[in-house]
């Protein structure tokens, strides 16, 4: 009886998984959709808790362990994810990301040493559980030490990183770990088995690190997805070898999901996934010459003020400066200042802006920004020719004409947001320094930009301060 | 080969699932507008740890003194649940934040 009420539970979970993704194709479902999956989450996990069966007909045992660990990870995961901020959002979902992988890692491994324990029996159906649990030790471990370094790029804590001939070691690596893999399931009974089970092990946690370390700035959204893609598949090797189908429906799901997103994404660049993945994009410091630089003019505080106050319609333009200067309700202010005044206001959003995509959306949506205001970039630079004032805060490569005109340049064939096409266009910066993949812009030296230099926060505070006392 | 084959037969429920799901991946996924990508990714991310049942397996089956496997278990499912719970949690954080406001 049990082991059927535990089967329909699996039944209805896989179900509200395939809801759940379904509902967040629309703002207005989407937040339920996320619930309905993680009630389904929930009912699984208690049903396997109390009501799976070994196949010797045995309860699970350890209860109080396994609601330690649940009790532990659940204080920690609601603590991190009530705390962090929105700005820091990328980060953390890909240190959670990681986790799962880390999880995926350590099943097979324990499933690696039940093999182990009864002696490597030479047949059919163990040559391929082990095939699966070498899929799952080294998807696992990619997407661990991967997301690991994501998150210390993506905080600060960690640089670019790249050396001649990375590729064709990350290559070496790769290959390396999948035909020790292939060498040891083809000889069980070797006495080396258990060891080189450990080398494809470290190979892999290495290949990981050397995977995502030369991927620069602008191409980190596709990484991240990327990577949940692949702790998708990892946790459904999983649940390949419990034949334990929730978790392998729920995982190769996510595979699929997140290998179609990342397409999409790098659609959104007009970039081939290999092109990305080899492309070291920013990372290799190769300078390209725009040869057009030459002075650029500031604006002064009132002077942006007037020109704002004054204008029929303003875009605003956010990156990634807006989300570490924490400025999106300073924009929102200058928003609703404008509008009192009738001016028509509306935000330009890049797919890529910012360091994930639809990452400036959350950030305004946190503050209060109707999401009507948000044009897509088709609609935007349709927009662009009408607009008076263009003002971008902290984006750059989403800007950058380079992408257009400069065949040489590693963001060429990118589409931008066609800025220029308005009459005026003031961009906010810290300072003249590149953008995040570090190519100069052609466009702060163009006759109609002006640059309002300074933190993004501040800038807005004293531009909503001077737009008032005029 | 034949083992190759012998073991997709073995296996042939698992694969038609497979492919299935892949397909219903794609077609649903190519449908969220790019507003959405960042929350997606996110519940995307907490649906993969479902791995945790797997954890939570490996763990009740463990014998009371097979400390490496009682050890290994509990890490599992404490990481397992850190990426449900997080990733759920940071998922409808940024959803509420949807609402259709008034202006």
């Amino acid at each position: 009886m049990g082991v059927s009420i535990l089967a329909i539970i699996y039944i209805i979970a896989a179900v509200t998984f395939i809801m759940g993704l379904k509902m967040m194709s629309n703002p207005a479902s989407a937040r339920k959709g996320n619930m309905i999956a993680g009630v389904g989450m929930v009912a699984a996990i208690l049903g396997t808790i109390f009501l799976y069966r070994n196949p010797d007909g045995g309860l699970l045992q350890n209860h109080i362990w396994i609601f330690a660990a649940i009790a532990v990870g659940t204080l920690i995961g609601v603590m991190a994810a009530k705390k962090v901020k929105m700005t820091a959002m990328p980060e953390m979902v890909s240190l959670f990301n990681g986790l799962g992988g880390a999880s995926a890692t350590l099943i097979s491994v324990i499933e690696f040493n039940h093999l182990a324990d009864m002696g490597f029996p030479v047949d059919a159906s163990s040559a391929g559980t082990l095939g699966i649990i070498f899929a799952g030790v080294i998807l696992g471990n990619i997407t661990f030490s991967g997301s690991i370094v994501a998150w210390g790029k993506l905080s600060g804590k960690f640089k670019d990183f790249a050396f001649k001939g990375q590729h064709i070691i990350n290559l070496l690596l790769l290959g390396a770990s999948i035909a020790l893999a292939v060498f040891i399931i083809s000889d069980l009974q070797a006495d080396t088995t258990t060891m080189l089970f450990y080398v494809v092990f470290m190979l892999s946690l290495v290949y990981g690190i050397f995977f995502v370390l030369p991927i620069g700035g602008a191409d980190m959204p596709v990484v991240i997805s990327l990577l949940n893609s692949l702790s998708g598949l990892s946790a459904a090797c999983g649940g390949f070898l419990y034949d334990n189908k929730v978790v392998f429906t729920g995982g190769i799901l996510v595979g699929a999901a997140g290998t179609i997103l990342t397409v999409l994404m790098c659609k959104a660049m007009n970039r081939s996934l290999v092109n990305v993945l080899i492309g070291s994009f920013g990372g290799g410091g190769k300078s390209t010459s725009t040869g057009e630089q030459g002075q650029h003019k500031e604006i002064s505080l009132n002077d942006a003020a007037v020109v704002m106050s004054y204008a029929n319609k303003v875009l605003i333009v956010p990156g990634y400066g807006l989300a570490v200067a924490q400025a999106q309700h300073a924009c929102h202010e200058l928003e609703k200042l404008l509008e009192a005044k009738g001016v028509q206001v509306k935000y330009a959003i890049h797919p890529v802006a910012g360091r994930m995509p639809g990452h400036m959306n959350v950030l305004l949506a946190e503050a209060d920004v109707s999401y009507d205001k948000l044009l897509e970039m088709e609609q935007a630079n349709e927009e662009f020719p009408t607009t008076d004032v263009v003002l971008i805060l902290g984006a750059n490569d989403v800007v950058n004409p380079a992408a257009k005109t400069d065949p040489g340049s590693p963001i060429y064939g990118m589409p931008i947001l066609d800025v220029e096409l308005a009459k005026n266009v003031i961009v906010n910066k810290r300072s003249m320094k590149p953008g995040y993949a570090g190519i100069e812009n052609g466009l702060f030296f163009r006759p109609k930009t002006s640059m309002l230099f300074g933190d993004a926060k501040k800038a807005l505070q004293d531009l909503c301060g001077e737009i008032k006392s005029l | 080969m034949e083992a190759v084959f012998h073991w997709i037969s073995a296996n042939e429920q698992m694969v038609y699932i497979l492919i299935l799901v892949i397909f219903l991946g794609f077609i649903i996924i190519s449908r969220v507008p790019t507003v959405l990508h960042t929350p997606l990714m996110s519940h995307a991310n907490a649906i993969s740890g479902v791995v945790i049942i797997g954890a939570i397996i490996v763990m009740g089956r463990a014998a009371s003194d097979n400390y490496v496997a009682l050890i290994l278990g509990f890490l599992a499912v404490l990481l397992g649940t850190i990426n449900v719970v997080g990733g759920f949690v940071v998922t409808d954080r940024m959803l509420e934040m949807f609402k259709k406001k008034k202006t």
